[in-house]
Order: structure tokens, then C-alpha cells, then sequence
């Protein structure tokens, strides 16, 4: 146990590090609820217009958003790996599967963005910009506007997440955290499986609901 | 404030309180602007805090004061009808999330809440001092858009109106979602610090009742200040690129925006109020030496209202095309919220049953609380009925409503906080009877400038209207006069308070000889509030001990 690590108005570590995970928990449930209002918003519009919705989500690639999933939940297992090494005290390993994180962040925010490419180049834009000639309704425009917001949010989540788990790999890569002292390691782990938590709802509700 | 915040170093060093300490106090702990403005001690950000938010409460007022006086005349005189629209909605944006708001927990909360639990610090003083500068940033970005023109969507920016109006929407609702994320990280940095900071000995039913009530609030902040941001976010995209979420004419729902904002702003309502009630509860205490009627039933009650609050938000939707079945339910959940602020009022009042009454200033404005906050809860419980609802509705009934619950209850809570804390915060003794005669002066202005307003909404006199029939006049000036009145009275408590922090006596450690933890520290805290972090042995009521006792039971160690 380094002292340094201990702030001033601490008495001791045990309570600072219980301290920032309560307080990193607390966040993410404030983070939920940023997103919760959107999902709200889907389930009204959803209700409002089910056939539209379930056409809409039907002309979404289930195997581009599947692949995604597939691609965030190894990120998030590669995350949850690193954080292991770090508890064992291998702060290079750490490293490396944060680095491996991070690419499997890159090639989902990747895919993302040819998905996007994609629609853009079918004219499904949000609200006024839309114009997509094979689902020409209100509602499919309801959805694929909700579709940009959602999605998009959760892209700033998943660059934000990408920041996060950058610095804390290249502070293990410089040993700046070992066997007892790894807390910001454990909260980029967190923060990464809100980022990938939040993926597994937007996916069957964009994706998979589509009968 | 000039005085105590410069803080000479080479001043004497005050006699402090019963603990001698030779630690220096926080002002003088280290000179400087910049040690102000890097500072991470909770008490100087709490002062920092304090400047600001008096700056916007007097801004809002003066708003207020402008709208009232073109309200003395049924037809127009002083202002455009246009610089009426964006005067009531700044008004409304400033008083809201700049001043009521952030101003008991983040000046009152950020003070005393480290203090009572024993800690040194809250747990994340350096998100504290972000959470002042993003607050900083907001104001002034809300500022910005109101001199950029402001908008004229009221404070509430309902769809579609506010996305399509030719205002400065966009730097305005900015603004609030970036005030917002300051709410969000004080509210947090307030839960972890009651969870993780309460010193030895501190039990949950040893923590004092306004830390419960900040604990309150904070959840609330948490979980209902994210969807705001998201809601006003839609608005603000809406109003640039037109995503159409809330237009109708691209299959939105205009409702929705409702819902939204309402899930927030409903809450938000108990974000403002809940503090002025620890505060109160507070005060009843300190002032008739007795503990409270019943500490369970303020606390529960608190939480109560911090989850009730986040189902009621239909009601301000009931003629917003809601079915009549929802406006039951709604309406009947709101009347939940009385039957537990009902619970709190009358634990007060027990607590007064045979207290040995201290008469001053803070249980004065204590006294102004209980009546504004009945007659506020009980014409809310009016409104909250469907049938009745349906005649106020968007009259200036539910403008007297609102006023009177938040702004009376959150306006004398914070005065009440204000003197009552002001030893403790500045070490000196402002003048008691130019405060009563503040008090009174505040609660008179107060009544007089609301109450007409429920007589004006019951006569059908609309809210936000710019000109009305001459028959209201008499009414209208009434309410005129009270705001001035009010102003004038705010206005003498300022300068009564800015008095004696250059010529106040000086205080000692306890001169309100309360029982709760904050006194037990010396008059003035040095930097980190204890040299060595107290052990709790007793309750933060406990009057029936000897002074020595109570002093001897929060010992060091």
C-alpha cells in the first residue's frame, strides 16, 4: 500500500477506494437513466406506430448489429481479463488485453459507421432530412430517428469508454498500478460493461424485434 | 463579504470557540485569489457557491421586479410584449437552475454536510471544485443566450413551440444541461460522502436530519436531472436539424416532451424543497432545544417524498389529451406527497410542544416556512384533483400554487439557513432585530404578492399574459406592490448580513447552543474541520445531555 495514494481527508485506503467504486456505480445509474429517456421514447413510439417499427427494424443488417454484439461482449471479456491481471499484478498483460479492447471498440465503432454509410446512402436520415423511399411512413421515421439518437449516444459513450481505457492502459503499461492498487483499472472496467450493457439492450430493440 | 474573504494573514488570530485549536481558520489558511479559486476545501467552495447564487437570485428578482411593475397596468407600458416573453422565461431558467436549485445543497450542503458528518472533506473534493466551475460555465452560457436575445418559450419549453420559435433556444438549454451535470456531480459527491465519510460512531440514526434530507435530494438529483438533459438535449437538436422527435408533422408527440420533461421537472420540484425541510428541521430544534418529535418520521418521510416524487408527473398533464383513468392515478399520487409533507409539518409542530423557544431570526423564517408550505401543499392538493385542475389549469393559480411551495418554502429555507448558519460560516453575529424585521418584511412581501395571484387564477386570469381586462388591475397592483415589498425586504436582509460580516460581533463556538455536530466544531473550522476525525457518541439531538456532556460525547479519536 502506497500512502501517497491516500488523500488527505481519508483515514484510510480501504474507505477512498470503497469511496470511488460507490461513486463510479452511482454514476452509471445516473448514465442509465440518460439513456432510459430515450428508451422511453421508443416505447412510446413503438406503441404508437408497431407495424412501421417492426418494417423498420426488419431493413436493419441483423448480422452487422449481431457481429457488433459479438464484438463488444469479447471487449467487455477482454476488459474483465485485464482486469484480473492487474489483481494478479501483471500490469503488462493488463496492457495488452486493454489494447485488444480498445481495437475491438475501434472495429465496432467501425461497423457502425459503414452501417451508417449505408443508411445514409439509402436516405434514411433523422426527421426532415429523411427520405427513404421504401419506408416512406411516419413511423419508420420515428424509428430510424430514435435509431440515430440511440445509437449515436451510445458511439459517445463507446469513444468516451475508448478514452478511459486508453489512459488506464498506458498507465499500466508504465506501472503505475499493481497487485493492490488498480482502482481507476477497475472502474474503465466498469464503465466499459455500461458501455457494453447498454449495446445489449439497443440490439434486439434496433435489431431483433422485427416480427 | 469582502472582509471575510480577503482574510489578512497577518491579522490576530481569533479566540476560537470551546475547542481551542491553534490551527487557522479556513479563511486565513491560505491567502490569495488563486488559493480560492484551486481550492478544494467543501467550506470555500460552498462560499464560492454562495456568492453565485445570490448573484442570480438577485438577477431573477430583478426580472421579477420588471415583469411585476408592467403588470400594474392592464395595457402596456414599460416593456414590449416580446421583452415580456424572454423576461418571464429567464426569470423562470435563472430562479430555477441557477438559484433554487443549487442553493441549499451546494452552499448550505457543501458547508455543513462534512462538518456534521466528521469528515474532513467531502469524499471527491476535486469533483466539488469541477462541479463549481461546470455550475460557472452553465450560468454563463445561460447568460449568454440571454444576451443573444433569450428565448420565449417560458422555463418549461414545451414542444413544439420551442422548436421552432426564432429565439435563442439552442445556448439556453445548453446552459441547463451543462448546470445540470453540475447538480449531477454534487448530488454524488453528497451520497458517497454520507455512505463512506461519517465519522466512528456515527450510526444512520445518528446523522443529522438535514444530511438526510441533502442524502434525499441527491437521489432524486441523480436519477431525475439525466432525463432532463436528454429532454431539452431533443429540444435543442430539434430546434438546429430538425429531427422532428415532438413535431407532429413528422409523426412526434408533442405530449412527450411533456412526459419528459416533467419526469425531471416534477421531481425537481422536491430537489428544491426537500433541502429547505432539513434546514427547517434543523432549526425547529436548535431554536426550542428539543429533539424532534419524531427523527423516523422526518427522514422516512424525506425519502418518502424523494420516491413518491418521481410518479406524479402526469399532473401536469391532465388536460394535455391524458385519459381520465391516468389523471386518477396521477393525481392520487400526488396526494401521497401531502399525506408525508403533512407527517413532517406536524412533527415540527410537535416539536415546539413544550420546547424552552429561542425567538430569532431562523425561527422566524421557520414559522413563514410552516405557513407557506401548508397553504402551498394544500392548494397543490386542490390542483392535484382532476375536476378543479381543469379550471386552473395554466391560470395564475397555479403560478401563486408553485410560488408558494417552492419559492416560499426554498426562499425561506435558505434565509433561515443563511442566518442561522452565518456564525458558523463567518464567525460573526449578524443584527437580530434588522433580521426579524427582514424576516417579517420577506413573509408580508411574500403574501402579498402570491395570494392575490390565487384570487386572479380562480377569476380566470391566465399565466404568462402580457395585458389583461381591467377588472383584475386592483389584484394585479396588490401583487405588484407585495413583489416590491418582498425585493425591498431581501434587500435589507442582504445588507444586514453584509453588515456584519465587517461589523457583526464576533461568535462563539456555539451561540445558538445547539446539540448538532457542525457547532462542535471550532467557530471558525480550519481547513480539513478536525485535526484528528471525532468519535460520535450520542445523537445530533441530544438536549437532555449537559452542554459538557454533549461536548464530551464528540471527542477527538
Amino acid at each position: 500500500m502506497r500512502a501517497s495514494r491516500l488523500a488527505e481527508h481519508f483515514e484510510d485506503l480501504e474507505k477512498q477506494t470503497h469511496a470511488a467504486r460507490l461513486g463510479m456505480w452511482i454514476f452509471l445509474g445516473s448514465e442509465t437513466l440518460l439513456f432510459g429517456a430515450l428508451f422511453g421514447l421508443y416505447g412510446a413510439y413503438r406503441t404508437m406506430y408497431p407495424q412501421a417499427f417492426v418494417e423498420a427494424a426488419a431493413h436493419n443488417a441483423v448480422w452487422l448489429g449481431t457481429i457488433n454484439t459479438l464484438v463488444l461482449i469479447t471487449s467487455s471479456f477482454t476488459v474483465a481479463l485485464a482486469v484480473g491481471a492487474i489483481r494478479a499484478g501483471a500490469g503488462k498483460r493488463a496492457g495488452w488485453l486493454l489494447v485488444l479492447s480498445l481495437v475491438l471498440g475501434g472495429v465496432f465503432l467501425g461497423l457502425k459507421g459503414h452501417e451508417y454509410a449505408d443508411h445514409i446512402h439509402h436516405g434514411i436520415l433523422p426527421g426532415s432530412a429523411y427520405h427513404f423511399g421504401a419506408l416512406p411512413s411516419m413511423g419508420a421515421n420515428r424509428f430510424f430517428t430514435l435509431y440515430y439518437l440511440l445509437t449515436g449516444l451510445h458511439a459517445f459513450h463507446v469513444i468516451a469508454g475508448m478514452i478511459f481505457l486508453g489512459v488506464v492502459a498506458v498507465g499500466c503499461f508504465r506501472a503505475r498500478y499493481d497487485a493492490e492498487d488498480h482502482l481507476p483499472v477497475e472502474l474503465g472496467g466498469l464503465y466499459w460493461h455500461l458501455v457494453d450493457i447498454l449495446w445489449i439492450f439497443l440490439w434486439p430493440l434496433l435489431y431483433l424485434s422485427r416480427s | 463579504m469582502s472582509h471575510a474573504l480577503t482574510g489578512d494573514a497577518d491579522l490576530p488570530q481569533e479566540a476560537v470557540g470551546p475547542q481551542e485549536t491553534h490551527e487557522v481558520d479556513y479563511l486565513r489558511a491560505e491567502g490569495g485569489v488563486r488559493s480560492w479559486l484551486l481550492t478544494t476545501d467543501h467550506k470555500r467552495i460552498g462560499l464560492m457557491f454562495y456568492g453565485l447564487v445570490v448573484l442570480f437570485l438577485i438577477l431573477g428578482g430583478l426580472f421579477a421586479m420588471v415583469l411585476r411593475a408592467e403588470l400594474i397596468t392592464p395595457e402596456p407600458t414599460l416593456i414590449e410584449a416580446d421583452t415580456y416573453n424572454r423576461m418571464f422565461t429567464l426569470h423562470g431558467v435563472i430562479m430555477v437552475w441557477m438559484f433554487m436549485i443549487p442553493s441549499i445543497p451546494n452552499v448550505f450542503g457543501n458547508f455543513v454536510l462534512p462538518l456534521m458528518l466528521g469528515a474532513k472533506d467531502l469524499a471527491f473534493p476535486r469533483l466539488n471544485l469541477l462541479s463549481l466551475y461546470v455550475f460557472a460555465l452553465g450560468s454563463v452560457v445561460t447568460l449568454g443566450g440571454a444576451a443573444l436575445g433569450g428565448t420565449d418559450t417560458g422555463w418549461t419549453f414545451y414542444a413544439p413551440y420551442s422548436t421552432s420559435t426564432s429565439t435563442a433556444v439552442v445556448p439556453v438549454v445548453a446552459g441547463i444541461f451543462i448546470l445540470g451535470v453540475s447538480s449531477i456531480m454534487t448530488g454524488l459527491n453528497f451520497i458517497v460522502t454520507t455512505h463512506t465519510m461519517r465519522a466512528r460512531g456515527m450510526s444512520w440514526t445518528r446523522v443529522p436530519l438535514f444530511v438526510w434530507a441533502i442524502y434525499a435530494t441527491s437521489v432524486i438529483i441523480l436519477f431525475a436531472t439525466p432525463v432532463l438533459g436528454m429532454s431539452i438535449t431533443l429540444v435543442g437538436i430539434d430546434h438546429v436539424y430538425h429531427f422532428g422527435i415532438f413535431d407532429p408533422r413528422l409523426g412526434g408527440d408533442p405530449v412527450l416532451f411533456q412526459h419528459l420533461f416533467w419526469f425531471y421537472s416534477h421531481p425537481a420540484v422536491y430537489i428544491m424543497i426537500l433541502p429547505a425541510m432539513g434546514v427547517i428541521s434543523e432549526v425547529v430544534c436548535t431554536f426550542t432545544h428539543k429533539p424532534p418529535a419524531s427523527y423516523k418520521a422526518i427522514f422516512i418521510s424525506s425519502l418518502g417524498i424523494a420516491f413518491v416524487g418521481f410518479f406524479t408527473w402526469g399532473h401536469h398533464m391532465f388536460v394535455a389529451g391524458m385519459s381520465t383513468f391516468d389523471a386518477g392515478v396521477f393525481g392520487i399520487l400526488s396526494m401521497f406527497v401531502a399525506i408525508f409533507s403533512a407527517i413532517k409539518v406536524f412533527t415540527w409542530v410537535a416539536t415546539m410542544h413544550r420546547g424552552s423557544i429561542q425567538f430569532s431570526t431562523p425561527m422566524l423564517y421557520f414559522l413563514s416556512f410552516l405557513f407557506l408550505f401548508v397553504f402551498g401543499g394544500m392548494t397543490g392538493v386542490a390542483v392535484a384533483t382532476q375536476s378543479l385542475d381543469v379550471h386552473w389549469h395554466d391560470t395564475y393559480f397555479v403560478v401563486a400554487h408553485f410560488h408558494f411551495i417552492m419559492v416560499g418554502a426554498t426562499l425561506t429555507g435558505f434565509l433561515a439557513a443563511a442566518h442561522y448558519w452565518f456564525p458558523k460560516m463567518f464567525g460573526c453575529l449578524y443584527s437580530e432585530r434588522v433580521g426579524m424585521i427582514g424576516a417579517t418584511g420577506v413573509f408580508c412581501g411574500f403574501f402579498l404578492t402570491f395570494f392575490p395571484q390565487f384570487l386572479l387564477g380562480n377569476a380566470g386570469m391566465p399565466r404568462r399574459y402580457y395585458a389583461y381586462p381591467e377588472r383584475f388591475q386592483w389584484l394585479n397592483a396588490l401583487s405588484s406592490g407585495g413583489a416590491f415589498l418582498l425585493g425591498g425586504a431581501l434587500l435589507l436582509t442582504l445588507v444586514n448580513l453584509l453588515v456584519a460580516l465587517k461589523r457583526g460581533r464576533r461568535a462563539d463556538g456555539n451561540p445558538w447552543t445547539s446539540r448538532s455536530f457542525e457547532w462542535m466544531t471550532p467557530t471558525l473550522p480550519p481547513k480539513h474541520n478536525f485535526a484528528v476525525p471525532p468519535r460520535i457518541g450520542r445523537g445530533p439531538y441530544d438536549y437532555h445531555l449537559t452542554e459538557e456532556e454533549a461536548h464530551a460525547r464528540v471527542s477527538p479519536g
